[in-house]
């Protein structure tokens, strides 16, 4: 792949002075692919993370305990209400200073790294908007439909799952493929704590090479890439998840 | 179906004793009494805001009495230890607005609850699935989802989503109320039919030539209570309280 670029590359450096070293250095190469591929999966479980969150929050929600309810609107207000990056640091500094270290055979390292850290950190912050996002899906959910199931013998726990719970989803994909993007590009705040994403590692290639602007253009490029994946994954979720019929 | 310890068939499957039911500081059932024998078919008819669907509902559970008894097979409905997966097996209740599960295909929401609620196995849930739809007269709408069927259609699907559980009591709340004129007529006939196999029902309806020929007994509710109860004939054609008759006068 890279030598096939590389000679191009190469050139375009020497000719124009527009120097993409990743596109023909091969340690550059790697530390971009690297990068990518750490917040690829940084996104994925900060995603994960934030929608079982969010299924849990809007499951409380509908709970009979009160405390339970309150606990949850506790969270949504901190959580929304506060910058992420504040969060990221709150969790990162304030709750990895008192978290146990584990022994690696000889040196300690934190039990939670900084990975760890990012996913928790922005993983609750979007879980925030999650709850609210599921359980205005769930408010959609006509009591009716509810009723029928309780009155075929459906348990509380299997209403919610099979019936609340996918109606829901369906309504609420729209506002919820919004989150998941505004989420992935928060992702890049994780470079405050040095998770080697690619905001990260991108900058560690600049600062060797003097080439920030170029870095900037690969770093755009990137995230209108992602981002237009995700949503054209979220586009085909919606059409495989549409009933036939349903919403006429 | 295990029915409660001391119930024998030839006592009432559904018994009503002297149920109060209120909203807040609203009094909605003023003391109602009502038997159904195993195989009966009653109708409830009466006008609107009388009372009829929380009276229906308290007989699954879904509504909570205030005070008095709801009893089926012997059991009370409104005890705080029932089993209430015990109850809601026993009775099925089909609503005016279907209420179909719209993620589901129509075989799919006839399979569901035998499927989840009883564990059943799922070759015999489908073959009784496939062989209720065929009796409701939609085998080739197996696939379709709700949405894509019309009113009568969808309600008959309900009608085999709740007979698919095997309940041994059939509530009917105004399911023909929301229905077009021409698809009344194949809703009722199935629940004729139901009726003719020797369900024990329990319908609210507006259709008094059906409430007519179809039912053992009916009752006129007005204000939270029972005006008035009787066979079908002399119901209608000798009403003895003058609110039974000019309740009929409207509406036949
Ligand atoms: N959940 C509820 N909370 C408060 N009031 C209620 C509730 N359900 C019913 N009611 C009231 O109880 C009364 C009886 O209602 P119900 O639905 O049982 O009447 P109905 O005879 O079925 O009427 P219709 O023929 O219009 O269906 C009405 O005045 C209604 O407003
Ligand atoms: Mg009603």
């Amino acid at each position: 792949m890279l030598d096939l670029i590389a000679p191009f590359f190469e050139r375009l450096y020497e000719t124009t002075g527009l120097n993409f070293s990743p596109f023909y250095d091969s340690y550059d190469w790697g530390r971009l692919l690297e990068g990518m591929w750490v917040s690829v999966k940084l996104i994925s479980a900060i995603i994960a993370l934030s929608l079982v969150i969010g299924v849990l929050g809007a499951a409380a929600q509908t709970s009979k305990l009160r405390p339970l309810r309150w606990i949850v609107a506790a969270y949504i207000e901190i959580f929304r209400n506060t910058p992420p990056i504040v969060q990221l640091l709150f969790f990162y500094f304030g709750l990895g200073a008192i978290t146990p270290q584990v022994d690696m055979g000889g040196w300690y390292e934190p039990m939670i790294g900084s990975f760890g850290w990012a996913v928790i950190a922005i993983g609750i912050f979007g879980g925030s908007y999650n709850v609210e996002i599921f359980r205005s899906g769930v408010e959609a959910v006509p009591h009716t439909t509810v009723e029928a199931a309780e009155s075929l013998g459906f348990s509380n726990l299997k209403i919610f799952i099979y019936v609340t719970l996918p109606l829901a989803f369906r309504v609420c994909l729209p506002a919820l493929t919004n989150n998941i993007i505004s989420l992935a590009k928060t992702s890049s705040l994780a470079y405050v704590i040095a998770v080697p994403e690619i905001t990260y590692s991108l900058s560690g290639i600049w600062s060797d090479n003097v080439n920030v602007p170029e870095m900037m253009v690969l770093l755009f490029v990137y995230y209108i890439l992602l981002v237009a994946v995700i949503a054209r994954a979220m586009t085909l979720l919606e059409r495989k998840l549409a009933l036939p019929g349903y919403g006429r | 179906m295990t029915p409660s310890e001391g119930w024998t068939p030839d006592q009432p499957i559904v018994a009503i004793r002297d149920l109060h039911k209120s909203f807040g500081h609203v009094e909605v059932l003023k003391g109602i009494d009502i038997e159904v024998m195993k195989g009966e078919v009653i109708c409830i008819i009466g006008p609107s805001g009388s009372g009829k669907s929380t009276l229906i509902r308290t007989i699954n559970g879904l509504t909570p009495a205030t005070t008095g008894s709801v009893t089926v097979e012997g059991q009370e409905v409104h005890d705080d230890n029932l089993d209430k997966l015990a109850l809601r097996r026993k009775v099925g209740i089909v609503f005016q607005q279907y209420n179909l599960f719209p993620h589901r295909t129509v075989l799919q929401n006839v399979m569901m609850a035998p499927l989840l609620v009883l564990k059943e196995n799922k070759r015999e849930v489908e073959e009784r699935a496939r062989s209720l739809l065929a009796k409701v007269q939609l085998h080739d709408k197996e696939d379709a989802y709700p949405a894509e069927l019309s009113g009568g259609q969808q309600q008959r699907v309900a009608i085999a989503r709740s007979l698919c559980m095997r309940p041994d009591v059939m509530l009917f709340d105004e399911v023909t109320a929301a229905l077009d004129p021409e698809t009344v007529k194949e809703v009722l006939v199935t629940i004729k039919q139901l009726a003719a196999d020797g369900m024990t029902c329990v319908l609210v309806t507006h259709e008094m030539g059906f409430a007519r020929e179809v039912s053992d007994r009916v009752y006129f509710t007005d204000a939270g209570r029972i005006v008035e109860s009787g066979p079908p004939a002399q119901l209608f054609e000798q009403p003895q309280d003058p609110r039974t008759r000019e309740f009929l006068s409207k509406v036949l």
